[in-house]
């Protein structure tokens, strides 16, 4: 379903980003991504989200060239992939209803639906009290949870997390992780880039892992070594 | 569509309800902008107003001799009157003309006396003709310096004191008009001064939303579910703007038109607010509109591009 063919990105200083990475994602599968800080887990994901355009090759998603949309097109595509990141970014002066409601919104749905949905994402993420409060008054775990719930509102065929347990302690962490389990068991393909080893080994799924803008090591079953 | 759109303005209204403080600051700024436009409006009424007003003040005196007849002179009057370039005449007979005269001088002991000494009126009588326009006096004068339009001939003009105002008409209305040339330029310079510190405030201020705006893309809004918002809030903030302005204006106005309305011979400033609201309301909340609308539009369009 996500197919990188020969994808290479040198940056303007000349260094390489990613260097003729070649990578295929079957759906519902889970994906963990992981390397050193700079090794290019980041630059993969702003590839596939066009956030960035590669220097040669081509991202397909399902059988579209994400490269070759047009800029008007774009939020269409991107509504097919929920994004979580390592710093939430939830809309601050947006409640945590709100912020979920918001990609509802910018997707079109009507009332009713959003209505019916939010509460229900929001007891999903475990969140069924809080849906009122602003992300400042969010404890860290809170706040990606409400991103999370905002990722998977709109049903996208996958979800792309971006070190999201990255500034979460190990309680939290544990109960992120198993969040994004329990969407991958329900049929969404989920892509995440991660430093935290045990997060890998538990998991017992794909990992690939990158060094200095290259795959060094794709296994069925893998483990955290580097 | 229409959900969209409702949805927009929510959003907007929303968002600038939330941002308090730099809702204010904005808010502030663009007051601060739209009472120099204000100004604007105001100012450019006063010259205008001031500079008829003078010009409404010329006009030509015909003098008579004192043994011209007063058939004569009504006969002069009436072939004036039917000149188009005369908007009006005003008589003024030898009795009047003294009587004036004494008026004039009634502390003036010395000259009193040596009218009464004279025993008989000096003064002869006269007629005050306005023009429709001061550009016209000049075919005025030659009309009546042409004895054959006058009956009894041009002998019984004395005098036309047209050409020792003359000078003085055409150097005021010089002055005022560089004034207002002058008044209106550096108003002008301030309107488009303050109108770029604006734009620069609304900027800052979606500048701070610059990664929720990013957000907002990731998340799969289109650009105009991103853009509207903050056109929504920018125009909110002009239009608030615009009525603190209005509501500013009217003491202000009332105190200025009290004290300054003998300076500008007559010209009230509070009457002339109130008598053109509609225009000043009109003025005022299109600039807020346009330039919060406006400001916004092209400040978001920056962040867009990802």
């Amino acid at each position: 379903m996500i197919y990188f063919d020969k994808v290479t990105k040198m940056y303007r200083d000349g260094s390489p980003g990613l260097e003729d990475v070649t990578l295929s994602i079957s759906p519902k599968e889970f994906v963990s991504i992981v390397g050193h800080s700079g090794a290019g887990k980041t630059t993969l994901l702003k590839m596939l989200l066009a956030e960035d355009t590669p220097t040669e090759g081509n991202v397909y998603f399902e059988e579209t060239d994400v490269h070759s949309l047009p800029k008007h097109a774009l939020h269409h595509y991107r509504r097919k992939i929920g994004m979580v990141f390592q710093d939430f970014r939830l809309i601050p002066n947006k409640t945590a209803y709100e912020n979920i409601a918001f990609a509802m919104e910018a997707a079109g749905r009507p009332d009713d639906e959003i209505a019916s949905d939010v509460p229900y994402i929001l007891d999903l993420v475990d969140l069924g009290s809080k849906g009122g409060h602003f992300p400042h008054q969010l404890s860290g775990g809170e706040q990606q949870r409400v991103a999370i719930g905002r990722a998977i509102v709109n049903q996208p065929d996958v979800i792309v997390a971006d070190e999201p347990t990255g500034n979460l302690d190990p309680v939290n962490t544990y109960e992120i992780v198993e969040i994004l389990k329990k969407i991958n068991e329900l049929g969404t393909t989920v892509l995440i880039t991660t430093h935290n080893k045990g997060v890998v080994d538990a998991m017992g799924k794909r990992v690939i892992t990158m060094e200095r803008g290259r795959i060094t090591r794709d296994d069925a079953h893998g483990q955290y070594i580097l | 569509m229409f959900t969209t759109f409702r949805r927009i303005f929510s959003a907007g209204s929303q968002s600038f309800a939330r941002s308090g403080l730099v809702s204010f600051a904005t808010v502030l700024i663009m007051t601060a902008t739209l009472i120099i436009i204000g100004t604007l409006i105001l100012l450019s009424a006063v010259l205008s107003n001031t500079l008829a007003a003078i010009e409404n003040k010329v006009d030509i005196n015909v003098y008579f001799t004192t043994d011209a007849g007063e058939s004569d002179i009504m006969s002069v009057k009436s072939s004036l009157e039917k000149l188009p370039a005369v908007a009006q005449v005003t008589y003024t007979s030898r009795e009047d003309a003294l009587a004036q005269f004494r008026a004039r001088h009634s502390d003036d002991q010395l000259t009193l006396a040596a009218l009464d000494q004279l025993g008989e009126n000096p003064l002869g009588a006269s007629l005050a003709v306005k023009a429709t326009d001061p550009s016209k006096y000049a075919s005025i004068v030659n009309f009546l310096s042409d004895g054959s339009n006058i009956s009894g001939g041009s002998s019984i003009i004395e005098r036309v004191n047209y050409y020792q105002n003359k000078t003085v008409i055409d150097r005021l209305t010089a002055a005022i008009s560089a004034t207002q040339k002058a008044g209106l330029a550096i108003v002008l310079l301030f309107a488009i001064a303050s109108i770029i510190i604006a734009f620069a405030t609304v900027r800052l201020a979606i500048y701070s939303a610059r990664d929720e705006i990013a957000v907002m893309r990731l998340v799969g809004a289109s650009n105009a579910f991103i853009r509207g918002p903050f056109i929504v809030a920018g125009i909110i903030g002009g239009v608030i703007s615009a009525v603190i302005t209005l509501l500013l204006f009217y003491p202000a106005t009332w105190y200025a038109g009290r004290s300054l309305s003998d300076w500008l011979g007559g010209f009230n400033l509070f009457t002339y607010y109130t008598g053109h609201f509609a225009f000043i309301f009109f003025v005022l909340v299109g600039s807020g509109v346009l330039l919060g609308g406006i400001a916004s539009f092209v400040a978001v369009r920056r962040y867009l591009r990802i």
